[in-house]
């Protein structure tokens, strides 16, 4: 009988569950100072539509927000944390219990690992390789949680899925990183 | 085959890849949408080619041309291909653009289940991880419910790498598919215990966030998370934990006094900014949650603040913001602590942020008291002056004057200082809120009578300096405070030391460059000075003064004669007739200043927020009495009624008024009190100032003397600062006074008590003024204002006669109850709350059966005849409903010929055989015979089936008797509810509704029945038989419901025993409507 109850609690829980379900981290943007999107990471299932609207709006008011300005702003439902990194401004949604200095966190541990990857990331790193930018984001958060917080396991875990990538890729790479670093400024002191 | 490899290399070398894309489309900004459509035109080429290698490229670049907003769903199939390539290169490339591109609505997902399984279970742990990394972005409830197992099994992988990865992803597998957690759960609270930190953060993060969502379920974990908490290293688990428990406490009230205690620990030591947030927050949560039961919290708040004032004084802005943002959260309930701290929160207001002074500003409000208003408001008042930009600038005008004025002016000791700031903000160039500013001072001088004179002379010197104000146009916002000097200086002209001078300032030629509305006043409060100059010089022998003021009146009334504005006109045209008449009694020496003045007589009173109760009922009057004698309730019984009322539908026969007492009475109740709150003219009070003004003793003290020669005669602004000054000598004076009270009475008592020397407390404060309206007794309800009354008030014994009402009421009520369960039981055979009877009479049995429903509604019936309607809608046809109409015969006498027509609309139609008219009428097939009934099918065609509709319509037929035979009609109105289109379809699969509803395409809304008393399954049969809904699942204490539109919206209610409903629809407006019926059905009931 203690069972059946059990049970019963537990499919009200689900029901009531499904019925709103959420996630921490909603979306993860990078852009530039111009306003173009360099990346973008989300967390939960949004039409294109609906994720372009949100795009836009977000990259006005953030891009509109003075520099001596504090990194957080209410928006819609959710809270927003923003930091800009020389040209690029990282940008993540979180909800309304959740901690925005640990998002900060979150956002200057990421661009740590971009910098020790590439080596003083700048912005065109992530342009011309932004499928590795979005693999390490994703060795860093799963469905927008941390996953990993120690820099070296991340980086360890990334540099092994390369090295079993095919070695005509890497030099192809070597290349276009080399002559981003002719072009690029560095990004990895936060300003 | 070699052939083929090399082949395909030199292919490729020709290909662009990613970088030569990145680059090109930087090369082409100006033509860039040409050049990405001939790169998608390569890209598909590529695709077509066998080689994975260059299909992985043209991936890629699919890939960043999705990040610019291309729309690449057509190439899901190839992403598929690429993602099944054995090779990780590829494989990793696939998988990211799966992530990337795929959602819910993506069909290919279900070809990936298998590939899915085989990489999971791939001995190479980054194949294993791409896939978990994959699945998290794409899982859909059929891949969750596939794979849920597999990923279990993942969770105890030799690798610490991959359990970590899997542990994560159960959650998002539990949110798509739920019944996966109760066989995943032991699993995972193992984990906790892993030994690689990595894992056991990973656990307590799935844990942590299913436990946010539902607490309840996890408070046996409480212990387990308390070990970690005080053992663990690791910020990120600590935070996570911490929210945890900051969701339990609400739940286990001992939990918090145990959690105190470490956290303070915690903000003592940790050095991580995140985690003394995430600490400070938690235990203010905590002691908001249990403030009652604590009586040690003062020190944990204390440091709580200390850390906050730490926060707020970095020079970091986003602790400053946040720090602010957690003292508005302790201001709440512990206002003291936070007001020690006032210095640092003005500090913040010359902050160069504007996020972090609003949030100051919010704070202030809460801050300020008795003692520190006037210091807080100047500090404002300088930042004003300071302030650039028009709209922070404006925040701070109107936080001013919220401060000020919040409850009731309960901070004001001296309103005369609060003119003087109210007339220093009118100096404000371009604020938009004139008009705030002309209300206050409204207010103030009507409700505070001992302001009246000061007010007067202040406004008298702004209409003598209204130029200041009205010279530019771009400060038009502010104008409106010459509306309320204006209308001040007229209204209290007594206390006006030279109403001549203002009369002339209010009738300067410039006045007519002011808006209409000011311009009305002015005139019309022109008279009313004209008025009190009259009365100043009667008597006098030289009449001179006051023939000179009729010609100024008469030489200056013109201008506005011929204002456009009609009120201007109106009054000014009155006016000048009524001086011009007076002049001409002026020169025949006839005294006339008594009948002018009487043209203003009365004063001004506010009203009291209960006044209403105590205007004595008259005599003979009785409120609770029937106006009109109620239909009474034997009526429908014993008096067997004529053909009219014989059949009619049970809704109908059941009379209302036995719920007018109650619930009638609650809902009229209810409806007064808004509109006593939306009536400008209604001042309410709140209970806190009431108890500043009961406060014993505040009347025995003086009014403050001030120096008249000092701020009276100051030309143009006055200065508020200086009231800062005189409050302070002021409260030094009573202060001393006090003291000496206090030594008298020591001398007197001895040296038995020390008295305390504590700092003044909040209550030891008097007010120099008082807002007059506020006390509890009316000081004089004059005669104007209740016409009816005596102007002597006899006070009722006001609670003792509402007891009175109430005991009577309740017999009443107790009555009519019983009355009404007698009608319940004689009307039984046809009742549609049959169910109420049995919840009436004590428990209810499950397996009690429904009361018998119907659903068909009365259309429209007389004496011949009647017809009920029922509206049905099907799944074959979007846009058509069918009507069934039941005709009976109640006639002795043969019905034929009957014709049925309706008004279309725009909306709705009645769909007519081919050939006949837009406005014809459909006969109905068949004659009705006495007694007799039938039924006919109407059908209907709709477009919008969002709002309900209603239709007219009549029907004609021709009654035939023996002896002769007569035309007839009736008209009807057919109502469309929005529930008629909804058509029962059962969902049978839970997991078909857990996965709409997780779409995220459906609005949400809810809705709260009241008062209904009926078992749960009887709820849910009606929302089922009379909304079209079918249960979806079903457990104790709620269900989930679904129906579905004829034009295929879905809609799903969650129905709580508590009789909430939560609803979902991909169409708000007819979510609105239906849950709106719902309403309405229960409230039948």
């Amino acid at each position: 009988r203690e069972r059946e109850r059990e049970r019963e609690r537990e499919r009200e829980f689900i029901m009531i569950f499904t019925f709103s379900c959420n996630l921490k981290m909603q979306f993860m943007l990078l852009f530039s100072r111009q306003g173009k999107l360099r990346l973008q990471k989300w967390y939960v299932p949004l039409s294109d539509k609906e994720k372009k609207k949100i795009t836009r709006e977000l990259v006005q008011t953030v891009l509109a927000r003075k520099p001596k300005m504090c990194s957080f702003l209410e928006w819609r439902d959710l809270k927003i944390v923003y930091k800009r990194y020389a040209s690029l401004y990282f940008c993540c949604a979180i909800e309304d219990q959740d901690n925005e200095l640990i998002t900060l966190e979150i956002i200057h541990r990421y661009v740590e690992l971009l910098d020790k990857y590439f080596g003083s990331v700048c912005e065109l790193d992530i342009i011309f390789n932004f499928e590795k930018a979005y693999f390490i984001l994703d060795e860093f958060l799963l469905g927008g949680e941390a996953q990993e917080t120690s820099k070296k396991n991340v980086l360890k875990a990334i540099e092994q899925a390369d090295l079993l990538q095919e070695v005509s890729n890497h030099i192809l790479w070597q290349c276009s990183k080399n002559l981003s670093d002719l072009l690029g400024n560095h990004i990895a002191t936060p300003q | 085959m070699a052939l083929k490899i090399v082949k395909g290399s030199i292919d490729r070398m020709f290909d662009k890849n990613l970088q030569d894309l990145v680059r090109g489309i930087r090369n082409h900004k100006e033509d860039e949408a040409k050049y990405i459509s001939t790169c998608i035109d390569e890209i598909k080429q590529e695709l077509k080619q066998d080689n994975i290698a260059v299909k992985a490229n043209a991936v890629c670049k699919l890939t960043y041309l999705q990040m610019l907003g291309y729309d690449v769903s057509w190439a899901a199939f190839n992403i598929v291909e690429v993602m099944s390539s054995s090779k990780f290169t590829y494989k990793r490339i696939g998988y990211l653009a799966a992530s990337q591109c795929f959602h819910e609505g993506t069909d290919v997902i279900m070809l990936t289940t298998n590939q899915i399984r085989k990489d999971l279970s791939s001995p190479h742990q980054y194949d294993t991880g791409v896939a978990l990394t994959g699945l998290s972005c794409f899982v859909t409830p059929d891949l969750a419910r596939d794979l849920a197992n597999d990923i279990m099994t993942l969770m105890s992988h030799t690798k610490p790498y991959i359990r970590k990865k899997a542990v994560l992803i159960m959650y998002k597998v539990f949110l798509k598919y739920p019944e996966s957690l109760r066989p995943a759960f032991p699993r995972l609270k193992e984990k906790l215990e892993d030994p690689d930190p990595g894992v056991q953060s990973a656990a307590v993060n799935v844990i942590c966030e299913l436990a946010r969502r539902n607490p309840k379920n996890y408070l046996s974990l409480a212990p387990l998370f308390f070990k970690l908490m005080t053992s663990s290293t690791n910020n990120w688990v600590l935070i996570k934990i911490i929210k945890l428990f900051g969701a339990l406490t609400p739940l286990e009230p001992r939990l918090g006094k145990k959690l105190i205690e470490p956290l303070t620990n915690l903000i003592h030591s940790t050095s991580a900014m995140s985690l003394l947030y995430e600490c400070v927050n938690t235990v203010i949560a905590v002691l908001i949650s249990l403030s009652s039961g604590m009586p040690n919290h003062s020190a944990s708040i204390q440091l709580c603040v200390q850390k906050l004032r730490i926060l707020i004084e970095d020079s970091d802005q986003n602790l400053k913001y946040l720090g602010l943002l957690a003292m508005s959260k302790i201001l709440k309930t512990h206002p003291k602590s936070v007001q020690s701290h006032k210095d640092l929160i003005l500090q913040c207001l010359d902050d160069k942020d504007e996020s972090i002074r609003l949030r100051a500003l919010d704070l202030l409000y809460g801050m300020v008291s008795k003692k520190n208003l006037m210091e807080i408001v100047k500090k404002l008042m300088l930042h004003v002056d300071k302030a650039e930009g028009t709209t922070y600038r404006d925040e701070l005008l109107t936080k001013i004057i919220d401060i000020c004025s919040q409850s009731n002016y309960q901070y004001i000791t001296n309103f005369e200082w609060y003119i003087s700031i109210l007339v220093e903000l009118t100096r404000l160039e371009g604020t938009r809120h004139g008009h705030l500013i002309a209300s206050q001072m409204l207010d103030v001088a009507i409700r505070v009578k001992a302001i009246r004179g000061f007010a007067v002379a202040q406004m008298a010197t702004l209409l003598d300096n209204a130029h200041l104000l009205t010279g530019n146009t771009q400060r038009n916002g502010i104008c409106e405070v010459l509306y309320a000097a204006a209308w001040i200086c007229g209204e209290f002209s007594e206390h006006l030391e030279d109403p001549m001078q203002t009369l002339e300032a209010m009738l300067r030629p410039k006045v007519a460059t002011l808006p209409g509305h000011i311009q009305a006043v002015y005139v019309q409060n022109a008279a009313k000075l004209f008025a009190t100059v009259l009365r100043k010089h009667e008597g006098e022998t030289d009449s001179h003064a006051a023939q000179e003021t009729s010609q100024l009146l008469i030489d200056r009334l013109p201008l506005f004669v011929q204002s456009a504005n009609l009120e201007v006109q109106e009054r000014a045209s009155c006016i000048l007739q009524l001086v011009k008449y007076i002049q001409k009694l002026q020169q025949k020496k006839v005294e006339v200043a008594e009948e002018v003045t009487a043209l203003f007589a009365g004063e001004l009173n506010p009203v009291a927020p209960k006044a209403q109760k105590k205007v004595p009922v008259p005599e003979g009057l009785d409120l609770d009495a029937w106006i009109n004698k109620p239909p009474s309730e034997s009526e429908s019984e014993d008096e067997k009624p004529k053909a009219v009322f014989a059949k009619e539908e049970p809704k109908h026969s059941r009379s209302r008024h036995t719920e007018v007492d109650e619930k009638e009475l609650a809902r009229r109740r209810e409806a007064r009190k808004r509109e006593q709150a939306n009536n400008p003219f209604y001042i309410k009070a709140s209970p806190s100032s009431q108890k500043v003004y009961d406060a014993p003793g505040v009347e025995h003290i003086p009014v403050v003397q001030i120096d008249l020669s000092v701020p009276l005669k100051v030309p143009g602004m006055p200065m508020s600062d200086q009231y800062l000054k005189l409050e302070e000598e002021r409260r030094q004076k009573e202060k001393a006074e006090r003291k000496k009270e206090k030594k008298k009475k020591r001398e007197k008592r001895g040296k038995e008590r020390k008295a305390d020397s504590g700092p003044e407390s909040e209550e030891d404060i008097a007010p120099a003024h008082q807002v007059d309206i506020v006390t509890e007794e009316m000081p004089e309800v004059s005669s104007c204002y209740f016409g009816v009354i005596k102007p002597t008030v006899h006070w009722f014994p006001v609670q003792k006669s509402s007891k009175h009402k109430k005991k009577k009421q309740k017999k009443e009520k107790e009555e009519k109850e019983k009355k009404k369960k007698k009608r319940h039981h004689h009307h039984h055979h046809h009742s549609n709350a049959g169910g109420e009877d049995s919840v009436q009479n004590g428990t209810v049995e499950e397996e009690e059966p429904l009361p018998p429903m119907s659903n068909y509604f009365l259309l429209a019936e007389n004496s011949y005849i009647k017809m009920v309607y029922d509206i049905q809608g099907n799944h074959q046809d979007e846009s058509k409903v069918v009507v069934s109409v039941i005709f009976e015969n109640k006639s002795d006498s043969f019905l034929k010929s009957m014709e049925f027509n309706v008004l279309d609309s725009l909306n709705s139609k009645l769909q007519r055989p081919e050939g006949a008219g837009a406005h014809d009428s459909l006969t109905v097939p068949f004659q009705l015979p006495p007694g007799i009934s039938n039924e006919a099918h109407f059908v209907f065609s709709v477009q919008s089936i969002v709002m309900p509709q209603k239709l007219k319509g009549t029907l004609t037929f021709i009654v035939k008797s023996d002896e002769s035979s007569t035309h007839e009609k009736l008209d009807f109105k057919l109502h469309f509810t929005c529930t008629s289109y909804l058509i029962t379809t059962p969902c049978y699969l839970y997991d078909a509704y857990a996965k709409l509803l997780e779409s995220g395409d459906l609005k949400g809304s809810s809705l709260r029945l009241e008062g209904i008393n009926m078992p749960f399954h009887h709820l849910l049969a009606r929302i089922c038989f009379h909304h079209h809904f079918s249960v979806v699942e079903r457990i104790d204490s709620c269900a989930s419901m679904y129906s579905r539109s004829i034009q295929g919206h879905h809609v799903c209610l969650l129905v709580k025993t508590t009789v909430s409903i939560d609803a979902k629809c991909d169409e708000p407006s007819l979510l609105g409507n239906v849950l709106d019926e719902i309403k309405q059905t229960f409230s039948k009931c």
